[in-house]
């Protein structure tokens, strides 16, 4: 069933913790890769607080927006409590990449966890170091940028 | 994000870049998920967007720019049509001279709304035009042709998005030069064609018959469906992101993806039903192109009834497609939303739930104060319906119960259609008088934080004229109303409350606080303001 050409990437945490952010980063950085690209998330009530996920998935070709159910092949969780719950949306092969897959200690601002987890992220992917660094500048405000690659930066040597 | 002409929008993003290529004048809308960044982002391109106070006075200056000659653009989300369905009946009769794209934004599964109504179904019963896209890319086309198709026949036409289109980012080629340039705005006066008073009604309905025809021989040959695949084992008829699911569900069989769903191309799809040995409709939602197909004869498969509920996926194809009817696995459940922490709401829900209160509720984030820890309310039904609802209680209940309801309304709701609410309330007053609650938090919060006329700064956040609440309700005859901020004072928050429920008047309480993460953003608008304010005096001194 599964079409190989594509790759699938969850994102999962809380309302607040940049789940969003980072899916745009992801997407933007395989879209500057020159892939097709599609995101999707859902905006509004769940982002009180409750727990938000981002689907991102790549390839020559994308149908659908959303990662069918099990076929994740990239899990990154930015809350510890929403490992268990997300667990089931990746495929037997697939990786998980939790929230102390970066030590918090090495970053700034606990608030960069989600930059720094695509650093991890991104040893696993096939797009291009620049690539990512252009995404995470377009979609970061300058004030944020220098401690955002600073996370990126220790995910990608984590 | 940009490369090489490529970009990487939004469903709703594409649809504004589409209304700035079209020459679109004016866009106006009410924020409601998930339409709310359709305007936001016609405004960031520079287009001119406003929020207007509901969706029916959204259309009704939609139609007065189109009947000037200028293309318009209106936003909202699919319960937002209900709301704006009495301008829109009757503007299907009218000629309008500017194209008029009416945006409404469905949400099946409700991720972020009250209901999964499918508003294909307005398409029909209003009798306009309606083009449903798949992705960005077909958003941003399907916007350009909504307005030739509007301008060419003189009729509203319906752009129908779902949440996941409106939401999901998708790669899009912009094509601005298919868009013909607009007119300038003139008025021509043309009475039989605008003044719907019944004798001229009657021919416009038949015209407007006589138009849907014309289109709809149009859409046959000329309309945006596509065929895909050359299998004759199966077929698949899919419009939307159903099509998208389809299209990864079932890579071998052939697909008729339909773009215009109203007035639909019948003929094509009966030609598509016949050369294949099964022919399966996919949609979201109610079975509105299965019905069709059969009422007109022909054989089509549609989904079971489980799969009316929700959103579909892939997965939810590969099953219909399967015949299988068997329970689906539930998704384990994450984290329910709630209330921020340090919201000011969150006193308030404290106090009606530990007064006991019978609370009819309303739509914004304080909907939340149903959920623990406050289980502090008792109904929510639609934008407004708090004060009505919170009435009917009050006329019918013993005086005991009576006495206890309390209608709590945001303040961006209060002014989407709270204020007609106020009015009943005085003119039918129950006899044990009545409480309402405004939560004004000084922004539309739910939607992501944006201004409406009670705050006094326009959808760019630059100085408008100011709804005072307060004015508003004692105008309407209010003699007890109070302004308090309720974090001030928590216990004296509770007490008042629990004064005005003992005395059989009409109250009403404004508990005013910012939107905690809208407080810091308010404090800059309105120094920005302040700032430009001192400027132009400035200058005029000068």
């Amino acid at each position: 069933m599964r079409n190989p050409e594509v790759t699938n990437i969850l994102l999962a945490g809380l309302g607040g913790q940049g789940v969003l952010k980072a899916s745009d980063i992801v997407a933007d950085a395989a879209f500057r890769a020159g892939l097709d690209v599609k995101k999707s998330e859902l905006h509004g009530m769940s982002q009180r607080g409750g727990s938000v996920t981002s689907d991102v998935r790549y390839g020559a070709r994308v149908w659908s927006p959303m990662i069918p159910s099990g076929e994740a092949d990239f899990l990154v969780v930015m809350e510890p409590g929403q490992v268990e719950n997300n667990r089931g949306q990746l495929r037997g092969s697939g990786t998980l990449i939790p929230p102390d897959a970066v030590d918090e200690k090495l970053l700034r601002s606990k608030k960069s966890l989600n930059v720094a987890l695509l650093g991890k992220l991104s040893n696993y992917l096939e797009i291009p170091e620049e690539a990512w660094l252009e995404a995470i500048r377009a979609n970061l405000p300058e004030k944020l940028l220098a401690l955002n690659l600073e996370a990126f930066a220790a995910g990608r040597k984590a | 994000m940009s490369q090489s002409g490529r970009l990487l929008l939004s469903g709703d993003e594409a649809v504004a870049l589409a209304a700035r290529d079209a020459g679109v004048a004016l866009g106006t809308g009410y924020p409601g998920t998930p339409s709310t960044e359709i305007l936001e982002s016609f405004a960031s391109l520079g287009c001119r967007a406003q929020w207007a106070p509901n969706e029916k006075v959204a259309l009704e200056v939609g139609i007065g720019a189109a009947f000037a000659g200028a293309r318009a653009l209106v936003t909202m989300k699919h319960v937002g049509l209900n709301v704006a369905a009495d301008p829109l009946f009757t503007a299907a009769y009218t000629d309008v001279e500017g194209g008029l794209v009416v945006v409404s934004a469905d949400d099946p599964g409700m991720a972020s709304s009250q209901n999964e109504q499918d508003n294909r179904r307005y398409a029909v019963a209003a009798g306009i035009p309606m083009f449903e896209p798949s992705d960005s890319q077909e958003a941003y086309e399907f916007t350009l042709l909504a307005v030739q198709v509007s301008e060419r026949w003189k009729i509203p036409v319906l752009l129908r998005m779902t949440t996941r289109v409106c939401h999901s980012k998708t790669v899009v080629l912009p094509k601005p030069e298919l868009s013909p340039a607009p007119r300038e705005p003139n008025f021509v006066r043309n009475v039989a064609r605008r003044v719907m008073i019944p004798a001229n009604a009657r021919p416009a309905h038949r015209r407007l018959r006589e138009k849907l025809a014309a289109i709809a021989e149009w859409n046959e040959k000329e309309g945006p469906q596509q065929r895909v695949g050359t299998g004759t084992a199966l077929g698949i008829v899919a419009s939307g992101i159903s099509a998208m699911h389809a299209r990864e569900a079932a890579p071998d069989a052939a697909i008729l993806k339909l773009g215009m769903t109203y007035p639909l191309p019948l003929g094509t799809i009966r030609d598509f039903a016949a050369i294949v040995d099964r022919c399966v409709v996919i949609e979201e939602g109610d079975p509105y192109l299965a019905d069709a197909a059969r009422a007109a004869g022909i054989a089509v498969e549609s989904a079971p009834a489980m799969y009316r509920f929700g959103e579909l996926d892939v997965a939810r194809v590969r099953r219909i497609l399967a015949h299988d009817e068997s329970p689906e696995p539930a998704p384990l459940p994450g984290k329910p939303p709630e209330l921020c922490h340090g919201c000011p709401y969150r006193t308030v829900f404290s106090a009606l739930r530990d007064l006991g209160c019978i609370v009819t509720g309303d739509i914004g984030c304080y909907t939340l104060g149903v959920l623990p820890p406050f289980n502090a309310m008792d109904t929510c039904v639609c934008m407004g319906g708090s004060i009505g609802v919170g009435l009917g209680m009050r006329h019918v209940l013993p005086p005991e119960q009576a006495r206890r309801v309390v209608s709590v309304i945001g303040d961006g709701t209060f002014v989407h259609s709270g204020i007609t609410g106020l009015v009943e309330m005085v003119y039918n007053a129950p006899l044990t008088g009545h409480v309402v609650l405004i939560l004004d938090n000084g922004t539309t919060a739910m939607t992501g934080m944006q201004e409406h006329p009670g705050t006094g700064r326009t959808l760019g956040h630059q100085a408008a004229g100011k709804l005072v609440i307060e004015d508003i309700v004692r105008a309407a005859g209010i003699r007890h109303v109070v302004v308090t901020d309720p974090v001030a004072d928590p216990a004296g928050f509770q007490q008042l409350l629990a004064g005005m429920l003992e005395r059989p008047e009409l109250s009403v309480i404004i508990s005013r606080r910012d939107c905690l993460l809208a407080a810091g953003k308010i404090k800059a608008y309105e120094r920005a303001i302040t700032t430009e304010g001192a400027l132009e005096k400035c200058v005029e001194k000068s």
